[in-house]
């Protein structure tokens, strides 16, 4: 394709889109009397919930259907797809891999994101502290994924060869030998939730200094003039204030890490025992074209995902409510 | 969930200094513990020297980086501009062709969901037919599902109808992924501006064509900056809906399938992975200070995408 047919698929899209708007609006317009009301509603909604039953809802439903066929969704085999990813040990490294990301990564971050938020709170650089810590949100996973990999870099160590990644570096500084650390499992798993960490950070930092500015001063004050302050101030006030707001980060962080791909995919490919539910999904779909493991895959995200979306839910409506 | 209308008390990051100047008195007493100056400035080092080392290395020669660390270069300073003229024009594949597709998928799939969600925000906020509360749960919950979960039938869908291959297919995955979020973040912010307001333009005659053209949207751009911004990010960097309805042909992929291959093959070229990384890195950081303002409101609504 050259640029000019690329430019023209563009612009027919614009065309298309265009002339959807102007039926709709037409519609619209055209209603007269009583029942303008419901056909503007019905117009107005229209496109988008039939994008979203033909995008969405339909591919959801077939996905649970497939889950519990075979390969080639042709047969069915019941639970099987789903017995094997619970029995079959590579299968199985997958889901501990997951569960590793899923303590791991929501309480680090929001450690770290909490106490930077504590330090920096209303110093002369805030702004500034708070921008370093919030611009790995703005790079993308790749992105995150090709810095971190820098890092972990690793060259064999022989004479008249430097490292030229920084962890190893360090350790040839500090007088060790270098390792290939992607390949060290089970341990190269802590080294991907790092760059998941890092990213994360800067998104639960904003959403609690959010709600360390919200605590009333007098409740501060108070606690102050009754001789509170330091560590003691920030585990008896800060901390209990903030409270649902904390909760709200780490189901935040919880989702996001449930469905992170990008990471593993450009770090390791799910290689060396590294590969998550949402990384297999992909490669038993994609790769293995085994459609009825990917489903099952693809539901077992979903099956864990829902709890702790309704839990957010509830949490975000108590944050509000105050 | 109505954060959105009250986000002028929540404060962004250039807020949030003025903020701070303005109790500055208390301000003194916080940081005088050294310990804490150093644990702050620990974490705050970890968090950009990797990003600075990948940054210093994607301008250092290419006989440099492959044999020396970066940290090297302040021994031996050494700068060029080779590196992106390679990465961005040179060899089969060049950057550029894939910065041209990203662009040409991430305009569509931030504009269509937009326009799409506020149509259907008004529609739920401010008119009456059968069963829209019904249906608007159901947009609500659809929130939840992870995306995966409707990849594999939609790949499906789009090889049978021929679209797959160009730019429709993930321009539609986009925009039908992004709506139930859209869709309830406008409705919850449509629902604020007064019912007073709409009445008044009634009463003058206006239907709900000129109410929503020139009422509503005008209103709504806060809360549609707000959400483009966030939506924008999410398909400039996205990799597995671009893999998987693009990546087949090299033809339509953006940014991140190439760089994602770039960084998987073997014995990695830094010395183009780095400039790669960082013309992918631009654009989102650009847009991601410009616009900080509405990023940060977008996180205090909810705005976590799904």
């Amino acid at each position: 394709m050259t640029l000019l047919d690329k430019l023209l698929q563009l612009l027919v899209a614009v065309v298309v889109f265009a002339a959807v708007m102007g039926v709709v609006l037409l519609v619209v317009g055209r209603a007269k009397g009583r029942r303008a009301d419901v056909v503007s509603g019905v117009a107005f909604t229209a496109p988008a919930l039939l994008l979203l039953l033909i995008g969405l809802l339909y591919p959801a439903a077939r996905t649970a259907v497939q889950s519990v066929l075979d390969a080639r969704s042709a047969g069915f085999v019941g639970l099987d797809n789903y017995v094997r990813i619970f029995t079959q040990p590579d299968l199985v490294v997958v889901m501990r891999n997951t569960l590793l990301w899923v303590v791991i990564t929501p309480i680090l971050s929001t450690a770290i994101g909490l106490v930077y938020a504590v330090l920096v709170d209303r110093t002369r650089f805030e702004a500034a502290a708070k921008a370093l810590i919030f611009l790995p949100m703005a790079i993308s996973f790749v992105g995150a994924a090709i810095i971190w990999k820098f890092v972990y870099e690793y060259r064999p160590n022989q004479q008249n060869i430097q490292q030229i990644g920084l962890l190893n570096q360090i350790l040839v500084w500090l007088g060790f030998e270098p390792v290939n650390f992607i390949l060290a499992e089970p341990w190269n798993n802590l080294l991907l939730i790092v760059v998941m960490i890092w990213i994360q950070a800067g998104f639960a930092m904003t959403i609690l200094s959010a709600a360390i500015k919200a605590i009333p001063s007098d409740i501060i004050e108070a606690a102050r003039l009754d001789g509170v302050g330091g560590l003691r101030m920030f585990f008896y006030i800060t901390l209990p204030s903030i409270r649902p707001a904390v909760v709200v980060v780490i189901t935040a962080i919880s989702i996001a890490v449930l469905k992170v791909f990008d990471i593993v995919r450009t770090m390791t490919g799910g290689q060396f025992g590294t590969s998550v539910v949402a990384n297999e999904f992909y490669v038993q779909s994609f790769r293995l074209s085994d459609l009825g493991m990917g489903s099952a895959l693809a539901m077992i995200l979903f099956v864990l995902v829902v709890p702790i979306v309704i839990y957010n839910v509830r949490q975000m409506r108590k944050v509000d409510a105050r | 969930m109505t954060i959105l209308s009250t986000e002028g008390s929540a404060g962004t990051g250039t807020d949030l200094a003025a903020a701070a100047t303005s109790r500055a008195s208390a301000a003194k007493k916080r940081l005088t513990s050294p310990w804490a100056s150093i644990a702050a400035l620990v974490i705050a080092v970890l968090w950009t020297l990797p990003t600075f080392g990948l940054f210093l290395t994607s301008f250092r020669p290419e006989r440099d980086v492959q044999r020396t660390g970066w940290w090297t270069f302040f021994a031996n300073p050494q700068l060029t501009l080779d590196n992106y003229a390679e990465v961005l024009f040179g060899g089969n594949q060049p950057l550029v062709g894939f910065f041209t597709n990203s662009i040409l998928i991430t305009i569509p799939s931030v504009a269509i969901p937009i326009i799409l969600a506020t149509m259907a925000a008004y529609g739920f906020a401010w008119t009456r037919f059968p069963l829209r509360d019904t249906l608007f749960v159901a947009v609500f919950a659809l929130q939840i599902v992870p995306l995966q979960v409707a990849l594999l039938p939609l790949l499906e869908i789009f090889v049978g109808t021929g679209l797959n291959g160009t730019f429709w297919t993930v321009w539609i995955a986009h925009s039908t992924f992004a709506l139930p979020l859209a869709i309830f973040l406008l409705h919850n912010s449509m629902r604020d501006i007064p019912a007073e307001l709409v009445e008044a333009a009634r009463v003058d005659g206006a239907g709900h064509v000129r109410i929503f053209t020139t009422i509503m949207v005008p209103l709504m751009k806060p809360a549609i900056a707000a959400f483009a911004v966030f939506q924008f990010l999410w398909v400039w960097n996205d990799l597995l809906v671009a893999l998987v309805f693009a990546g087949g042909t090299l033809d339509v992929a953006p940014l991140t399938v190439r760089l994602a291959n770039l960084a998987g093959e073997r014995g990695s070229n830094w010395y183009l992975l780095a400039p790669g990384a960082f013309v992918a890195i631009v654009v989102p950081l650009v847009v991601f200070f410009a616009l900080q303002r509405y990023f940060v409101r977008g996180l205090l609504a909810g705005s976590v995408k799904g």
